[in-house]
């Protein structure tokens, strides 16, 4: 019994100082891309790569959820407010939702997913076939070469990203709002006019960025220090879609309750 | 001159390198062999600089590259050429990007300067014409010659080869052989070979140096070499089970 208690103890106790220390990891890894990043030359080829990778082949993906979002939203809203006749409220729930909450949370979730899981492979990938350590080899520091430009583009490109679902989302809302469940133009817009203030956009791009900054550090953390051959970087891309992706959630909450 | 003086390098509780002392001659190609798994990898990367000591010194040209920050560090390697086991090609890059690699990076050279020395250099590997080529459409043979054109694009004065034959075929391991030999003399370079071949390291080699439970126990001519009484060294060399080396 009692061993069993100090096993569980054991297994908690590596378990805290593995987090602690994949946090310092992370914190490191962040100081130095920013020790780098303006350091010249600035590579901007490399930056405006990433930027292509992670912010304009994640559209297709993002198009489709910020739109199909807002249309369900509208959807729900829809069949609460008709209980005490507020239909005219969904244009400003939906937009709301949008702007505040649901674009930033899905397009970060999204590009994690897309382009978060691809820099923990490549770089992964890098690092079991001794392409960072020819990096080094070659007197050209990876985390300029390879960070850099990763978190670069993902803090410019989430926000955009997120801006075109925002808008997406409220072009559905109005979609199934006003054409299919015929709600009144003037009121579905006007309510939108009437409770989504410019902060509420401005909020929700700057969380975006946050989760942008986040989810390519932990992609590109775990990239980095993949070990093990395949299994490895299967591993790897995992636990960065899996940390990244929680983060995200918990980051959301705390932003919107410092920002809002 | 590379000069390596009491090295030690442990993992854990594992002793990996365990005091080796070497001295690598200047325009010489030195061998370094030993098993698997017994540290070769290790302190190749001490060397170059991947890896840091637990103790003693890694003096290239009378600087110790132990105590150097990152700065000092890639100072240094612009003097090194390194040819990984894989070869390490960045899979991204075409063949002209990876051999035009450093050179992009480190030298001010025009545009075609870089693809007049990658398509030199292409040449001296036996592999013409392939600049646009990406990794992935290269056999393991072709990823090594163009590894080793992009390890001796920026002219270094030394080249570390791990394990360059491995994996392949009796005529291309035979032909990086030669491409070995003749890239030494051609650009007058420092090679430092690690290998357990033992028909490619006698071929190579200038000095042979046996890295064995993390010293290095035997270091001479292939001649010396293959004369020596030492019976670590005949095991391995016979490749007998029977010995003091113990099969795990």
């Amino acid at each position: 019994m009692n061993l069993k208690i100090s096993e569980s103890l054991d297994n908690l106790g590596r378990s805290v100082l593995s987090g602690v220390e994949q946090m310092g990891g992370m914190l490191i890894l962040l100081i130095s891309t920013f020790g780098w990043m303006f350091r010249p030359p600035l590579k901007l080829r490399n930056i405006i790569k990433q930027m292509e990778f992670v912010g304009v082949k994640s559209t297709f993906v993002v198009v489709l959820t910020g739109t199909f979002t807002g249309m369900v939203l509208a959807l729900q809203s829809y069949h609460g407010f008709r209980l005490f006749s507020a239909e005219g409220l969904v244009g400003s729930t939906v937009a709301l939702s949008m702007t505040r909450e649901l674009g930033p949370v899905l397009t970060g979730l999204m590009v994690t997913a897309r382009a978060g899981s691809a820099m923990a492979a490549e770089l992964g990938t890098m690092r079991v076939t001794e392409q960072i350590d020819a990096l080094y080899v070659m007197a050209a520091n990876p985390i300029k070469y390879l960070v850099v430009p990763r978190i670069a583009a993902s803090v410019l490109m989430v926000p955009l990203l997120t801006a075109i679902s925002d808008f997406l989302g409220i072009l559905g809302g109005y979609f199934v709002g006003v054409v299919l469940l015929d709600i009144n133009e003037g009121i579905f817009l006007d309510n939108i006019y009437k409770y989504v203030e410019l902060d509420d956009i401005y909020n929700g791009l700057v969380k975006a960025a946050f989760f942008g900054l986040l989810l390519s550090l932990i992609g590109c953390y775990k990239g980095f220090n993949t070990r093990g051959g395949a299994e490895g970087v299967g591993m790897a891309t995992t636990e960065a879609v899996v940390i990244a992706s929680v983060s995200i959630l918990v980051a959301d909450y705390f932003l919107t309750a410092i920002m809002f | 001159m590379i000069r390596i003086v009491d090295l030690h390098k442990s993992f854990k509780s594992q002793k990996v390198l365990d005091g080796v002392d070497l001295e690598i001659e200047d325009g010489k190609t030195t061998v370094i062999i030993g098993r698997s798994g017994g540290g070769k990898s290790v302190l190749l990367k001490h060397i170059i600089g991947l890896m840091k000591p637990d103790s003693g010194q890694i003096l290239v040209d009378d600087v110790d590259i132990a105590k150097l920050d990152d700065r000092g560090l890639n100072e240094v390697r612009k003097k090194f050429g390194m040819l990984f086991q894989e070869g390490a090609l960045f899979d991204s890059m075409n063949v002209a990007e990876n051999v035009g690699f450093s050179l992009r990076e480190h030298t001010k050279m025009k545009k075609e300067e870089i693809r007049a020395v990658v398509a030199e250099r292409l040449k001296a590997v036996g592999l013409p014409g392939i600049e646009e080529k990406m990794p992935s459409e290269l056999s393991g043979g072709m990823r090594k010659r163009v590894a080793l054109a992009r390890a001796i694009a920026i002219n270094p004065q030394i080249v570390l080869f791990d394990e360059p034959t491995t994996g392949l075929d009796p005529i291309m391991l035979e032909a990086i052989n030669h491409l070995i030999i003749d890239t030494q003399k051609n650009f007058n370079l420092t090679c430092i070979v690690i290998s357990h071949d033992i028909e490619s390291i006698f071929k190579v080699g200038h000095k042979i140096a046996m890295l064995y439970e993390g010293k290095i126990i035997e270091y001479g001519t292939p001649e010396e070499i293959k004369t020596s009484a030492n019976p670590v060294l005949k095991q391995f060399l016979t490749g007998s089970i029977e010995g003091p080396i113990q099969i795990m």
